[in-house]
């Protein structure tokens, strides 16, 4: 193994004189007396390399020795990774002694001793690939696939196969011979480079399914697929962590990995408290069971925010090659990026648009890509599902990382100071707001079938109703509430109302916080009907008024569980208001 | 902070800039605390066998035979019981006439709690003030800056949050202060009878600047010492963190560092970061709440040191002149408690969160139609109503000026509501408006019999 000492000092980056070859990306441990600290290469000149550590290097040393690992930062995979809170290097943080996190914790990422019930779902004599499934255990309620690790290259034939009952995850699973006759084991357990890509599938293919999130302004207005991204800027304080969490409690996903990236300890541990107790809506069980939190907060080394974001994906593709729907949140991007400025301003790089290095659009399109809907070998899908958000400097979204993820990242979800300074929550603006898979053929199929004949019609009816509403807000800002016509009145009202009603949506209210896809289908429709009628109004003053009183009814049809005696209470009351109206409408058509 | 001089001795400065030094000298560990001609310094870099001091009180008359003495580890700060009452400098030595400060010696800026030890901050802090405690409210384990322009009294208002706030310590890490508000807190402290309860670290504007770096870390050190040894509640005040950064600034730009926006160091969120986040609930009780001021240039919070603080910390209280009703007022809008969601509603009254967001919105309604009168159009009923709930709003409950119970507060909303608003226009879930409507309702009707 190569070894090196250090010779130079600056924050978290340290160059090492090596005596030996070393690899870009290679990790190294510096042995600080009693403590190893974990860094990892970042640029070689000659014998000379730069290395960023993970750790705080108070107290290191010029002279200090360096171990060479060999080896890129890898994650564990098997068992035991749900349910899991790792740090941005995958120690387990529930193992770390004390109160404090001290330098050089290292901490084992599953549990060796646990035993899993595991049934073999490969034959000896089967031909096999990386990525194939060999047996399954049971993690939580999920059927967690043992596979070909991912490294192995080629073709195996399954020699031997260990039989249903109850193992530890390093006991021998099965024996494959490859194809020029080497016998090799294989536990529940493997090892994975996390900055390369998972590729053990069949083919990627296009995203068609919508995700559901729970949340109205998702799924009706801006749907996200299964496999599908999105990205939400925000000044600080409009809510992109509680649209997350949101997105985390709610959505119809299978395992959730949150990586909280450079950012509040606080909500990560409101994540902790709660996600025990709170049960997932599809399946009944925690919502702690189907998570996995991965968690560098802005008080833990830089350097391995980077390393969180990847260690967050890998984790991600490793279930969704058990034919998954995984979802990945990552909060925030823009601290990833800033640890990759940091980085690059220390090694005196030349530096990119607001000193950013200047790779910074490759980096994130590369970690984009990761996301997508596969096809396994066995024709069987799963999925990768990506939303970050980004935390533009001033607020403004002409930079970098904004910018760089606007050209990866199909939805998009902007949002508005503006919005959130008058509590209109969520604060997105889904004016400014897309998503890209509305225009998809695929999309439009499925959800003509699966939710209703015309869906993404009716969606792009709304957002014109939502958008001449805005037009006839600025006219009558501009020319007064007397000198236009009483219809621009009601373009603005219309839009209030969709705004107010489905778009709002209140995430500490224990009923409003999910509205399934179905209830969504059934309010956007109510909606899009009183839209429809045209109604009589004597001044401008009575539209307001007559809005505002339907936007209560079904506010308080929002805020009462679905088809209960309450909902069906307001929804009679709104009828009878609206009948008010028809009643006089008729004779105006 | 002086600790015996018993190490390695060199004499031979090879560089000076306005912030720092460079000289030879081996065994140097990284962040290592120094004394350049007696001036403490640390080692922020180390290239080969040269050594970059950041020397806090500055290099004038530094010559290049200055003596160099290394102590062999990071700044520290003696922590013990011995240090209530004390008013400190930058280094932790007294700058009162008591003695010596005695006690445990541990480095400061030290490692962060593991998340896993955390317990979800819960307990209300209560202030009086309704534009925090109805509008943004405060629990223990919380950070929060003040944003103020220079012209506002925010010293004042941090140190009578303080006297309101059930604390078991307050610690004041005064960075830059005037040396008028540095007496204004001492006076205020003595006055309530409180100085067993307060530690002070103090820079004034007549310190040298770099010494201002220290401070955060002083106050912290010590905060944890009680939070966490010794179970209490610890208020740490610090003001102001915009002179903090100001001082980093300095500091990467004697290092040659590429500046980021607004001439701030690339590293200025994650500096920040590791003062705020030390703000912390323990599991068993004891807390570290975090309360900041960061002074505003002409009211930009879109420069890099509020932005930063903004997207660091847990909300932040904006400070505004009220020219309608001429006085200052915590504004709305720009204001947040991330925190408050654990508490409102739950630990308060149920109608909390609904009324507030209410209050809020019919708050922003009257701010456009302010607008529109102001582009000289005519106002409808309603954005005449709105402007008149608007004007009591502020002077009853957004004025920094009043002390009431959250009870009270939120009395008073629904009384505003029901003198201006129908019920329809609230968009409150109906339970509510059953139960707290009819009872102001009531109270006005008692009010007109009178
Ligand atoms: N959907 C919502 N419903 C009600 N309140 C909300 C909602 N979204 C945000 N808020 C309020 O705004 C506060 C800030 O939201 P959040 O923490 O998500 O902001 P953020 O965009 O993540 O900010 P930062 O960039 O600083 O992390 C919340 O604590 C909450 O009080
Ligand atoms: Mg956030």
């Amino acid at each position: 193994m190569t070894k090196g000492t250090i010779t130079s000092i600056v924050s978290n980056l340290v160059t090492i004189d090596v005596d030996g070859p070393v690899g870009q990306n290679e990790i190294c441990m510096i042995m600080n007396k009693d403590v190893q600290l974990r860094a990892e290469v970042i640029r070689v000149n000659g014998n000379e390399a730069f290395a960023q550590v993970f750790e705080s290097t108070r107290s290191v040393k010029i002279g200090c020795e360096v171990v060479f690992t060999g080896h890129m930062l890898e994650v564990e995979l098997g068992p035991g990774i749900l349910s899991k809170n790792y740090d941005g290097l995958q120690n387990d943080l529930e193992k770390m002694e004390g109160t404090f996190i001290n330098t050089g914790d290292i901490t084992e990422p599953l549990d060796k001793d646990v035993l899993y019930h595991f049934s073999p779902l490969a034959t000896p004599g089967d031909k096999v690939r990386a990525g194939d499934w060999l047996g399954s255990v049971k993690e939580n309620w999920v059927d967690h696939k043992i596979m070909v690790p991912f490294v192995f290259e080629g073709q195996y034939t399954v020699k031997s196969i260990t039989e249903t009952g109850e193992y530890k995850i390093h006991d021998k699973m099965a024996t494959l011979v490859s194809e020029d006759g080497q016998e090799v084991a294989v536990t529940m357990t493997q090892k994975w480079p996390v900055k390369q890509a998972i590729k053990s599938y069949n083919q990627k293919i296009r995203p068609y399914d919508i995700l559901q999130t729970g949340l109205r302004v998702i799924d009706t207005f801006n749907p996200i697929t299964e496999g599908g991204t999105g990205y939400i800027p925000g000044p600080f304080g409009t809510g992109k962590t509680v649209l997350q969490q949101a997105i985390a409690k709610n959505a119809e996903a299978d395992i959730i990995i949150i990586v909280a990236c450079g950012e509040r300890a606080n909500e990560v541990v409101e994540i902790f408290t709660e996600f025990p107790e709170l049960t997932d809506p599809r399946t009944g069980r925690k919502l702690q069971e189907r998570t996995t939190i991965i968690c560098n907060t802005s008080n833990m080394p830089v350097a391995a925010r980077e390393a969180s974001v990847y260690v967050g994906m890998t984790l991600a593709e490793y279930y969704r090659n058990m034919g998954l729907k995984v979802l990945m949140l990552a909060d925030s991007t823009s601290r990833w990026a800033q640890a990759l400025r940091e980085m690059s301003n220390r090694l005196e790089e030349l530096p990119g648009q607001d000193a950013f290095p200047v790779e910074l659009p490759a980096t994130i399109a590369n970690f984009y890509s990761r996301a997508g809907c596969i096809e396994l070998n066995n024709r069987q899908f799963g999925s990768v599902t990506f939303i970050g958000t980004i935390s533009p400097a001033g607020g403004n979204f002409k930079e970098p990382v904004t910018e760089s993820t606007s050209k990866v990242a199909q939805c998009f979800y902007a949002l508005s100071q503006k919005r959130a300074d008058a509590k209109r929550y969520p604060a997105i603006d889904s004016m400014a707001s897309y998503s890209k898979y509305l225009d998809y053929q695929e999309f439009r199929e499925h959800t003509d079938a699966s939710i209703q004949e015309g869906w993404v019609d009716l969606i792009k009816k709304t957002k014109d109703i939502m958008r001449k509403g805005l037009e006839a807000r600025d006219q009558i800002n501009i020319l007064g509430d007397d000198a236009v016509p009483i219809s621009y009145h009601m373009d603005f009202w219309r839009s209030e109302l969709i705004d107010f009603t489905i778009i709002q949506q209140d995430s500490f209210d224990t009923v409003d916080m999910n509205t399934p896809l179905e209830r969504q289908k059934y309010m956007i429709n109510k909606v899009m009907d009183i839209c429809d009628v045209d109604m009589l109004f004597d001044d401008f003053q009575q539209v307001g008024n007559y809005f505002k009183q339907l936007i209560n009814q079904i506010k308080q049809m929002n805020y009462s569980p679905w088809n209960s005696e309450e909902f069906n209470k307001y929804e009679t009351a709104l009828t009878e208001l609206m009948n008010e109206k028809t009643a006089i409408a008729p004779s105006m058509t | 902070m002086k600790t015996k001089a018993f190490q390695r001795i060199y004499t031979e400065l090879s560089a000076i800039t306005r912030a720092t030094c460079v000289l030879k000298a081996e065994g140097v560990t990284y962040e290592e605390l120094a004394w350049v001609d007696g001036r403490p310094a640390q080692a922020i870099k180390v290239v080969g066998d040269l050594v970059t001091l950041q020397v806090f009180p500055g290099t004038e008359g530094i010559s290049t035979n200055a003596e160099v003495v290394f102590s062999g580890h990071p700044p520290q700060l003696k922590v013990g019981e011995l240090l209530s009452g004390r008013f400190l400098n930058a280094y932790g030595d007294p700058m009162d006439e008591g003695p010596e400060i005695e006690g445990e010696a541990r480095a400061i800026g030290g490692p962060a709690v593991n998340p896993i030890q955390r317990s979800k901050p819960s307990a209300l802090l209560a202030t009086g003030i309704a534009g925090i405690d109805l509008n943004n409210t405060l629990v223990t384990g919380q950070k929060i800056p003040f944003f103020a322009d220079p012209g506002q009294p925010y010293n004042n208002l941090l140190a009578e949050v303080a006297m309101r706030a059930e604390a078991d310590k307050i610690i004041l890490g005064g960075m830059g202060l005037s040396n008028d508000d540095y007496l204004y807190f001492k006076n205020t402290f003595t006055q309530a009878g409180v100085l067993d309860k307060i530690v002070c670290f103090i820079n004034t504007s007549e310190n040298p600047p770099l010494e201002r770096l220290l401070i955060p870390e002083m106050a912290c050190t010590a905060a944890e010492y009680f939070a966490n040894d010794k179970q209490m509640k610890v208020l740490v005040l610090l003001t102001d963190m915009t002179l903090y950064a100001d001082a980093l600034a300095i500091v990467a730009n004697k290092m040659d560092q590429i500046p980021s926006k607004d001439a701030m160091p690339g590293s200025l969120y994650s500096d920040l970061a590791k003062t705020y986040e030390k703000a912390v609930q323990f599991a068993h009780g004891g807390s570290i709440t975090i309360m900041a001021v960061t002074t505003l240039n002409e009211g930009d919070i879109t420069h890099a040191i509020p932005d930063n603080t903004g997207y660091i910390t847990e909300g932040q209280l904006f400070l505004k002149q009220d020219t309608d009703i001429g006085k200052v007022i915590i504004d709305p809008f720009r204001s947040l408690s991330r925190l408050k969601q654990n508490v409102i509603g739950k630990k308060t009254r149920e109608d909390h969160p609904q009324v507030m967001n209410t209050l809020v919105r019919l708050y922003a309604d009257a701010k456009e139609a302010k607008t529109k009168q102001e582009n000289g159009f005519d106002l409808n009923e309603y954005d005449e109503r709105c402007l008149h709930f608007a004007l009591e709003y502020s002077e009853r409950l957004l004025a920094i000026d009043i002390n009431i119970s959250i009870d009270e507060m939120l009395d008073i909303g629904w009384e505003l509501m029901q003198k201006f608003f129908e019920k329809y226009e609230l968009n409150i879930k109906e339970a509510l408006i059953n139960t707290y409507w009819k009872k102001s309702e009531d109270s006005q009707l008692a009010a007109e019999e009178v």
